[in-house]
Parts: C-alpha cells; sequence; structure tokens
C-alpha cells in the first residue's frame, strides 16, 4: 500500500509537472526537500536522544512502571495483546500523555520507544494489532492543549486565543474514539478472513 | 500559561525520584539516549523518501489541481471551500496543513468562523502520513496491514467531527 502511494505522488508530480510546465519548481523541490529531510532528522535526534535518556532514567526510578499499574485496567482493554508487566505499557502511558498535553516532541520518542518493546513482542516485520493500535491513537491525536493552534491565534491577536479549545477536545476525542472503534473493526475482520 | 511549566516539571520529578531511589541517573541517561541516535539513523531513508515524494507531488501543482476538484463538494456540505485544502492535506503533509492554517488565519481573522474551523482541524487530528512513515519506519516494519486505512479514516471522522462541531458552537 505505501509503495503504491509513494509511486503515486512521484509520478503523478511528474507527469504532472512534464504537461503543465512546473518541472523547474519540482527540481527544486527534490533538492530542498532533501535538505529539508535532513534537517527534521537532525532536530527530531536532539528530542529523541534527550527524552528517551529520561525516560530510561523514569523506567530505572520506577516511575513508568507505576504509571503503568495505575492505568492497566485501560490500557489492558485497548491492548489486550500486550502482556501485563510489560515495559511497553509505560512507554504507551507516556506516549499518550506527552500527546494530550500537546507535547508533540515528547509524545514522539515514547510512541517510537513503545514501538520497539512491541516490535520485540511481535519480532516480524509485519506490523502487530497492537502497532496498528498504537499507531490509529497517535494519528487522530489525542489532545487537550492544542499548543501550536494556540500560538498562532495569539500571534494573529485573536480576543480570545483559547475559545478554541473545548471544541478541539471534543473533536479530538470523537476522532480518538473512532480511530480506535475503526482499527477494532479492521482487527475483527482480519481476524475472520484468516479463519475463512 | 501550563506549557511552560510542564516540560521542567517533568524533569524535576524523574530526576528527584531518581536520586532518591539512588539510580545512577547520569549513567542511565546517557545509556538510554544513545537509542535515539540509533532510531533518528534508522529513520531517515523512510522520512526523506516519502518527503520527496509529497514535495514533488506539491510543486508539480498536481496537489492544488486535485483540491480544485474536490471544492464544489465541500460547499455542497455547507463548509467554506476556503478550508477544503487543509482538511485534505492535514493528513498528507504537517508543515503544508501548518501553513495553511496560518495563512487562512491571518487572512480570516484568528476569531472568523474560518479562523475558528482552521484551529479545531489543525488541533484535533495530526499527519497520518508522517507518524506511519516515522512510527514504522523507526523499527523496520515493511507490511503495515491496515495501519494506514484506519489512520486516514480515522482522519475523515475528525475533520467531519470539527466542522459539525464548529458549526453548531459559532455560528
Amino acid at each position: 500500500m505505501v509503495n503504491l502511494i509513494w509511486a503515486f505522488l512521484a509520478v503523478v508530480g511528474i507527469a504532472y509537472a512534464a504537461i503543465n510546465g512546473t518541472m523547474k519548481e519540482v527540481n527544486e523541490a527534490i533538492f530542498s526537500t532533501l535538505d529539508e529531510a535532513i534537517m527534521i532528522t537532525l532536530s527530531l535526534a536532539g528530542v529523541l536522544i534527550f527524552w528517551l535518556g529520561l525516560m530510561k532514567i523514569a523506567e530505572e526510578a520506577g516511575l513508568l512502571a507505576g504509571l503503568a499499574k495505575i492505568f492497566r485496567p485501560i490500557v489492558k482493554r485497548i491492548f489486550p495483546e500486550i502482556p501485563d508487566d510489560h515495559p511497553a505499557i509505560g512507554y504507551i502511558l507516556s506516549n499518550m500523555t506527552a500527546n494530550m498535553f500537546g507535547l508533540g516532541n515528547a509524545a514522539t520518542p515514547m510512541g517510537l520507544k513503545a514501538m520497539r518493546e512491541l516490535k520485540k513482542l511481535s519480532g516480524s516485520d509485519k506490523a502487530s494489532r497492537s502497532m496498528i493500535t498504537l499507531l490509529a491513537i497517535n494519528t487522530s491525536s489525542l489532545t487537550l492543549i492544542p499548543t501550536t493552534v494556540l500560538a498562532i491565534r495569539m500571534k494573529y491577536d485573536s480576543a480570545d486565543p483559547t475559545s478554541i479549545v473545548g471544541a478541539t477536545v471534543l473533536a479530538t476525542i470523537i476522532s480518538t474514539v473512532a480511530a480506535l472503534l475503526i482499527d477494532r473493526y479492521f482487527y475483527y475482520r482480519r481476524k475472520r478472513a484468516m479463519h475463512g | 500559561m501550563i506549557s511552560i511549566w510542564l516540560i521542567p516539571s517533568i524533569i524535576l520529578i524523574v530526576l528527584v525520584t531518581a536520586t532518591i531511589k539512588k539510580v545512577p541517573s547520569y549513567e542511565v541517561f546517557v545509556e538510554g539516549s544513545k537509542e535515539g541516535i540509533q532510531i533518528a539513523i534508522t529513520l531517515l531513508p523512510f522520512l526523506l523518501g516519502m518527503m520527496v515524494s509529497i514535495a514533488i507531488f506539491q510543486a508539480s501543482g498536481a496537489m492544488g489541481a486535485i483540491l480544485k476538484v474536490f471544492e464544489p463538494l465541500m460547499s455542497m456540505v455547507g463548509a467554506p471551500a476556503e478550508i477544503l485544502p487543509l482538511a485534505l492535506i492535514r493528513p498528507i503533509s504537517g508543515t503544508a496543513a501548518l501553513s495553511m492554517t496560518t495563512e487562512l488565519i491571518r487572512t480570516f481573522g484568528p476569531d472568523s468562523f474560518i479562523g475558528q474551523l482552521a484551529s479545531v482541524m489543525q488541533g484535533s487530528t495530526d499527519t497520518t502520513l508522517y507518524i506511519i512513515t516515522v512510527y514504522f519506519g523507526a523499527v523496520g516494519i515493511k507490511r503495515m496491514g491496515d495501519a494506514l486505512k484506519v489512520g486516514l479514516l480515522a482522519d475523515l471522522v475528525g475533520i467531519i467531527a470539527s466542522i459539525v462541531i464548529v458549526i453548531i458552537l459559532f455560528s
């Protein structure tokens, strides 16, 4: 699927540029994006290095296990395939918490670490059920404080920058619940297909 | 603002707890950090490849053309057509969506209907394609199963929810 999308975007783009004479822009975009990708990876690396270091301390100090213990019933429902006391639970919870508070750059390292733990569990190059669920939660972005949007609204002199917070939280709850339901639906469909 | 306090507080809690429990915090930090470098390097090819493809699509004008096709559909639902490019781009490119949101807020004002709708839309969903690329890329998942379908369908629900909620609350 991703192979198709990837090729489709580039092929259609180049074909369109050939017809509409935008090849120069395409050329420029290719090379500026290469730089951009390196810059994004570099700044992401800084965040990853810092947060994974800090989270390792939290793990050793028993903070992640404590967090996992409190929320285990909820996580167990959303991720039924993760065994109790598995370190993935602590990282998934940190990822969800960071997302809720709008700490996008703290959420990513913890989500990636959780993915690694899940990969250890599944040991295959195919996305496991828990991985897809974790992805669904992250793509629907469960936010309580949309920091970036608030910053933009303040910059353009909103009379009430936080007026959208309630609506955003409501929308994000709906999209997260929908993501979980859609995820479940596809899981049961896969299961049914497997049993013929 | 609470968010200014959040990250320093997390660091404080983690370090104080570690010190009380006699965890050698600095050494553990360095040990855990190394994994960050590794993840970033694994990630780079996935991210770079996807970004180039999206950039070609965008720079050629093909993205704009597709957005135009969808515009009448949007006005049929009763949502302003100006919001459509944002709704379509949000799952594909985070930077493009952010710049569109900024542009909409700048043009129409943060307290206008379109400004509110753009704010909610931007805040309530995330860049599905980016997240899938990064999360699966970091652990080398090649067969991603239903992940993309789940993510995109959830985005669709999020976008529709944003429109409905903003119409109810603000107009």
